[in-house]
């Protein structure tokens, strides 16, 4: 134990530099964030992430968030266990038909300011399961959706550019 | 003696199913072959349906032999396997719900995936009306106890599911689980699909085995193409298992032992994992390597810069695996919390044919890359650790020594490495095929029915299946706070049992 807490106290941060926010990201923003709501929330923003069928993948890269080198909550964002809690929901999944009913009342649980981000091919359109019995697909015919993050998965940095361009735009 | 050789001529053989053979049955030999289940004396590896049959595929644990066998359901119903041995419950309820063939005398017929919400109910059968009625959980009778009731939404980042727990106190009395949440209806959207697609799809029923279930459906479409994929295809094949084998563990050690707030392993094991992420990416462009295995070889060859970020990791990754070991093994108030937590009896884990860490931390010494093993591991020298205690501590430490070996094997694979093509041109045929993968959760059995090129019919059966039961037993008697700890130490996965 000793061992180990010396040489982080003696090794140079794990932590990155934050990357920028694409500017497609920002502009496609401009609307949905508007201006006196991102006052009010200041530079931090409480996300509740929900699944909503995906294959897990997209959370392996949501919780990569949390380690040392992308090092998430140094910009002000941070998960929370509530959706009371929150400001953003994170949904991944392509809307499962069996999830329905619980995102939208995670929703109804959440507080207005709130916005939705779809991370994820499949929260952003349906992906590879948009066409069947069992999924709504992309998270945008349940919810209204502020921003859309592509990837199978998204790697964290780009995670991590949407949700700065939350934060910023 | 062989269990399988009497039924196997009592029945008739398909022609074109390998590597192991399929026979179809009459009821009778049906039935006598649940018996030999519930007997002990055969392992049940996957039981599903298709509109107007039923098939199930077992392996008798003394011979190690394995074989498929199949009913014709004319009216609609099978006897049921689920009486007379338990682990077929649940896969009867989603035979019930998905292709509406029901077993004749099951004790619990609830639905299980329909949860009531599609357009229609029986979807891959004949469709009929959804379910009107809402779910009952079981009873439970009993002074002075309460009901947790808890998701499917959860606190942490993780995959939806039900928790129904019953509490005496701190102590939980009973866990009843309600899944299906996440199901996407794969093997509906398989039928029909290129091999290609169906591949896609199948290195998405749960995102961290993807190669674990890319290179299972490879195998399998292989199998019934009777092709064999170039050697060096395959060896690059299990690199990338392992890769994501020691990513899943290192991922878990660090999680469970946040579970009992001992967070810097986390912080320490998350940055290991990402290190291995980065340098899976480096080689095969991908940090999960998904779509990176498909049938008749690799989409991508590994990139020399690959290789090199693979050759500078390995030595810190197994220096620093090493000092986080000590810290787990040392710190006593870590050990008190995961030892003797979460109890699987041994005698559970052979009847449920449990796979992975589960079934090895309870004595069950099954890996199906050693029997019936496959390329490239039949080249590749490696022990499979198996511990008797059952609890999350031996659970743990099952991740550890499987870590200590992939790391290994993936040095033997580096420098064995075969040169030549990746990919092999696949023949549009028909065939049927059965794989065994092992993935880092455990044995994921894919078998398929190839129609002039295109999936006819697939079914995927994920290892959790026959795990998910056992955390019902591993919970009790322990208390609530212990949950996440016990839960996390499986770590089930809720899309590959949901489909």
């Amino acid at each position: 134990m000793r061992r180990t807490l010396l040489e982080s106290l003696t090794r140079r941060p794990a932590t990155e530099p934050a990357p920028v926010p694409d500017a497609a990201d920002l502009a496609a923003l401009a609307q949905a964030v508007d201006g006196a709501a991102r006052r009010r929330l200041g530079r931090s923003l409480a996300i509740r992430q929900v699944d909503a069928g995906s294959c897990n993948g997209c959370e392996l890269e949501i919780h990569a968030l949390n380690n040392p080198y992308y090092d998430l909550e140094r910009f002000g964002l941070h998960f929370v266990a509530s959706p009371r809690h929150a400001d953003v929901l994170l949904v991944t999944g392509p809307v499962t038909r069996n999830m329905r009913e619980a995102l939208e009342r995670t929703w109804h649980a959440t507080p207005e300011p709130k916005w939705v981000v779809a991370a994820g091919d499949c929260a952003a359109t349906g992906g590879l399961f948009a066409t069947s019995y069992a999924c709504h697909g992309a998270v945008d015919t349940i919810l209204p959706v502020a921003l859309r993050i592509a990837g199978c998965p998204p790697t964290p940095t780009a995670l991590l550019k949407g949700l700065l361009a939350l934060l910023q735009g | 003696m062989s269990l399988l050789i009497p039924l196997l001529d009592a029945g008739t053989q398909a022609p074109q199913h390998h590597p192991w053979p399929r026979a179809e049955l009459d009821r009778e030999a049906w039935t006598r072959l649940t018996l030999h289940l519930a007997g002990g004396e055969l392992d049940l590896l996957g039981l599903w349906g298709e509109p107007d049959r039923v098939h199930m595929a077992v392996r008798a644990p003394e011979t190690g032999e394995i074989a498929a066998f199949t009913l014709l359901c004319p009216v609609g119903t099978f006897p049921s396997v689920g009486l007379a041995h338990p682990p077929a419950i649940r896969l009867e309820r989603s035979i019930q719900d998905l292709f509406g063939l029901t077993a004749e005398g099951a004790e619990d017929t609830r639905h299980w995936l329909d949860h009531g919400a599609w357009p229609t109910g029986t979807p891959l059968g004949t469709p009929s009306a959804p379910p009107a009625h809402a779910y009952v959980f079981l009873p439970v009778h009993g002074d002075n106890l309460h009901e947790i009731p808890v998701g499917p939404v959860h606190a942490g980042i993780i995959e939806p599911g039900h928790f129904r727990f019953t509490a005496d106190g701190e102590t939980v009395v009973r866990l009843e689980q309600r899944l299906g949440y996440t199901h996407k209806g794969t093997e509906g959207l398989m039928q029909g699909a290129t091999l290609d697609h169906a591949g896609r799809l199948a290195g998405r029923v749960s995102g961290d085995a993807t190669v674990a279930y890319a290179a299972g459906f490879a195998r399998a479409a292989e199998a019934a193409l009777g092709l064999t994929p170039p050697p060096r295809a395959v060896w690059l094949r299990a690199l990338m298992g392992e890769i994501e084998r020691i990513a899943n563990h290192i991922g878990d050690f660090g999680a469970i032992c946040n579970d009992a707030s001992f967070a810097i392993m986390l912080a320490h094991c998350s940055m290991l994992r990402e290190r291995l992420l980065r340098a899976a990416d480096a080689c095969f462009g991908h940090r999960l390597m998904m779509d990176r295995v498909v049938p008749g070889g690799v989409a991508t060859d590994i990139a020399p810069a690959g290789v090199a970020a693979l050759h500078a990791l390995l030595p810190d990754f197994r220096e620093r695996l090493d000092q986080l070991v000590d810290l787990y093994d040392s710190t006593a108030s870590l050990l008190d919390r995961t030892v003797t937590t979460g109890f699987v009896k041994p005698e559970y884990v052979r009847r449920f044919a449990a796979g992975g860490h589960v079934g090895r931390a309870s004595g069950r010494n099954f890996d199906c890359r050693k029997t019936p093993g496959y390329a490239p591991y039949d080249a590749l020298h490696f022990e499979v650790p198996v511990l008797e205690e059952g609890d999350v501590n031996a659970r743990v430490w099952i991740r550890i020594h499987e870590m200590r070996t992939s790391l290994g094997l993936l040095n033997q694979l580096l420098d064995g490495l075969p040169s030549g093509p990746v990919r092999a041109e696949l023949p549009a045929g028909h065939g049927e095929g059965l794989s065994l993968t092992e993935s880092f959760r455990g044995d994921v059995l894919i078998w398929l029915r190839l129609r002039d090129g295109r999936v006819e019919r697939c079914h995927l059966r994920d290892p959790s299946w026959f795990q998910w039961p056992l955390l019902e037993t591993a919970v009790f008697g322990n208390i609530v706070a212990d949950f996440p700890l016990c839960n996390k130490s499986f770590n089930c996965s809720y899309s590959g049992a949901d489909l």
